[in-house]
């Protein structure tokens, strides 16, 4: 009893009461919406939704943790925005650059020995990612242009960007899609292929999940290392928190301002990169005119997150978790797009989570208050009871 | 010189869309709220527009279902505003997360209601497109500004023009005007002589649904012939007409004719020679206006000023 009043005293379970009541009347809403669309399937297609990525077994949980990887990245990206008082909306941009700079060196650098090509490939999609931060943190910090805007408008022409680069350089027009990058470029499957896949008989299907998975787990790692023990940390948070009062106390804001944005490029490119260079059976980029989604989940995965970076890796592996059941609801004739709705109405509730927060620990005092009182009140009864 | 009437009249079909919506964000911002879901609003008001023309057009056409439908999606538009005003203004919640759960939501619920509601299953939803006016009748004759203005046009065009001057007139001589901008500048100052702020926040998020819902329709209606829960980020684009215009109708008109003209320019090179016949890929063209928004901003936002209350929900016990 103890332990659960003192767990229920901490502010962290407070906050982490807020999501958890978000997603439980999102998937409640949901269970609605399947109902209003056609009711005789709602309930299979509720266990559907729940039961996500488990459904195809080994390898599905293998997609789900392949889908998760570039979320957790973009989701970082926003996040450390976050915590330096901007807002990211440029995550798709930097996510597309990134991803055709690895995709180009991918397929066109091949002097590269095998362990190296990878990685290059890598370095190049946080480079050209970070470039695409970098400009609109020197428009805000030197032009004073809102970040919403110029990241906004960098995630347009880096989509027009990347549809003239695969088209130039990697194209595979057959499919309109760019080619497969060379074998030495492809992240290694550091053993996940041995437990992520699912046995037809003879036929083992492997999930396209990789070693870009543990790569995304680390920098998350890295990121709450600098965000939490580093002056670095210290600053651009501090930057976050009031931007007047950090200059006071001889911070470059303006500096701040600028690698924080470069830094959340770099880590949104890094994702294009890590969710690209995955061999045939993986993503291909597609010329399309239409923004990355991995980019705007992004935003969905640091606000459930809190933009903590451990909550981070957490909320992209659920928002990835239910997206793969999106595509399981299919056999059920419902169509995928109710996933979508609940991580819109799960986003739209955690907004009021600083009212959750609020109201709960009152809750929970009330609780506890009324718990102390009633054994007083009992023994008066017993001491009015014994007088008479 | 037909080319030249050609680009000026998609300039109209591009200009008039982002000035409504940016008007509608005016309003809000003016009131203290950040609306960043304009985009869903627009896609929410286009879903509906397109929906009732889709629905009625066995029965109706021409100008007078227009209106309907423009009805319609105001009200539509409205409605999905409201989420953002009970999420920004009661919850006091963050009002970017809010908006972008919307944004969210309504290219989500868009595709999911149009393949729940049509038969085919499909999610574009087709249109007849007879709202065309080929040529007003006397003015159209006017030489030159008749060609320009006048002739193969929308009544949108003129509705948006006429929106533009009630806005102005209701921002800086009216009441309400006076008692919005004084919401979105200092709120408590406001609540201390009686003005009721949460109503006038209410107010401003509403008017910007409705004229993001009108603004997603008559985005779509003059530019394709079917709509696919995708209004190509118009709304994050009036959401950048707005800020460079300052929150000043007349300075958002002028913004909004300058990037209309931009995209214009973009959709329309291939009929101009010299621009088809230079060694540039079409992709260029489509990066132009966003290139020149970017260089424009850094230019004139050095004294950028936001309204001083904007995105900060308001607290009765804060002093």
């Amino acid at each position: 009893m103890n332990l659960i009043k003192n767990v229920t005293a901490k502010e962290g379970y407070h906050k982490i009461m807020g999501s958890v009541s978000a997603i439980i009347i999102g998937l409640i809403f949901g269970f609605l919406v399947l109902l209003l669309a056609n009711s005789s399937n709602a309930f299979e297609g509720f266990i559907t939704i729940v039961a996500g990525g488990f459904t195809g077994g080994g390898r599905g949980v293998g997609q789900v943790l392949y889908f998760a990887t570039p979320l957790i990245l973009t989701g970082l990206s926003v996040g450390v925005a976050f915590k330096t008082g901007m807002f990211n909306i440029g995550a798709p941009g930097q996510f597309v650059m990134g991803a055709v700079s690895a995709v180009y060196v991918g397929v066109h650098v091949t002097f590269l020995p095998a362990p190296f090509h990878w990685i290059i490939a890598l370095l190049a999609a946080a480079i050209v990612g970070g470039i695409w931060g970098f400009i609109p943190g020197m428009l805000k910090a030197f032009f004073n242009v809102h970040e919403v805007i110029a990241t906004i408008m960098m995630n347009y022409i880096g989509m027009y960007l990347c549809n003239f680069i695969v088209k130039k350089t990697v194209y595979n027009s057959l499919k309109n899609i760019s080619l497969d990058v060379k074998s030495s470029a492809v992240i290694p499957k550091a053993g996940l292929d041995k437990i992520f896949v699912t046995l037809h008989g003879n036929y083992s299907d492997v999930s396209t999940v990789n070693g870009g998975i543990l790569i995304a787990f680390g920098i998350a790692v890295f990121i709450y290392f600098i965000m939490e023990k580093t002056t670095l940390g210290y600053e651009l948070k501090a930057v976050g928190f009031n931007k007047n009062a950090s200059k006071y106390a001889g911070i470059n804001e303006k500096r701040n301002i600028i690698l924080a944005m470069t830094i959340a490029g770099a880590l949104a490119g890094l994702g294009g990169g890590l969710l690209f260079l995955s061999g045939p059976s993986g993503r291909h980029l597609a010329v399309v005119d239409v923004l990355a989604m991995e980019g705007f989940n992004g935003i969905s995965v640091a606000l459930l997150g809190l933009s903590n970076p451990i909550g981070i890796i957490f909320s992209a592996i659920f928002i990835s978790y239910l997206a793969q059941s999106g595509t399981y609801l299919q056999t059920l004739n419902y169509m995928p797009e109710v996933v979508d709705i609940i991580i819109a109405v799960i986003i739209y509730f955690s907004a009021f989570a600083l009212v959750i927060r609020q109201v709960l620990p009152k809750l929970r005092k009330k609780f506890y208050e009324r718990k102390s009182q009633l054994p007083t009140a009992s023994e008066e009864k017993e001491s009015n009871g014994g007088e008479k | 010189m037909s080319i030249f009437y050609l680009i000026v009249q998609q300039t109209m079909f591009f200009t008039i869309p982002l000035l409504v919506v940016a008007l509608g964000g005016m309003f809000t911002e003016r009131g203290g709220v950040t609306n960043i879901a304009l985009d869903g609003t627009m896609i929410i008001g286009a879903f509906a527009g397109i929906l009732f023309i889709n629905q009625t057009q066995d029965t109706m056409s021409g100008t007078t279902q227009l209106l309907l439908a423009m009805l319609v999606a105001v009200g539509i538009g409205i409605i999905f505003s409201l989420f953002l005003a009970f999420s920004a203004i009661n919850m006091k919640a963050d009002q970017i997360i809010g908006g972008t759960a919307l944004n969210l939501f309504a290219p989500a619920f868009a595709i999911f209601a149009a393949r729940t509601i049509q038969t085919n299953g499909v999610q574009q939803i087709q249109f007849n497109n007879t709202f065309r006016i080929s040529k007003v009748p006397v003015l159209g004759d006017i030489p030159f500004i008749g060609d320009m203005f006048f002739k193969s046009c929308y009544i949108t065009t003129y509705i948006g023009i006429l929106i533009l001057l009630v806005a102005t007139f209701v921002l800086y001589k009216t009441k309400f005007g006076l008692r919005l901008r004084s919401c979105g500048e200092h709120p408590q100052a406001a609540d201390s002589v009686g003005i009721n702020v949460y109503r006038m926040r209410y107010s401003g998020v509403m008017i910007s649904g409705a004229l993001g819902g009108l603004g997603g329709l008559i985005f779509v209606i003059p530019t394709s012939t079917s709509f696919n829960a995708d209004v190509a980020g118009y709304g994050f684009l009036a959401l950048a007409v707005m800020i460079c215009g300052q929150w000043k109708p007349m300075r958002i008109f002028i913004v909004s004719i300058f990037f209309g003209s931009m995209k214009a320019l973009a959709a329309s090179y291939s009929a101009v020679p010299f621009l088809a016949n230079a060694p540039i890929t079409s992709d260029f063209y489509k990066m132009v206006p966003f290139i020149a928004t970017l260089i424009v901003m850094a230019f004139t936002s050095k004294n950028s000023r936001a309204p001083k209350a904007v995105a900060q929900p308001y607290d009765k016990g804060s002093r």
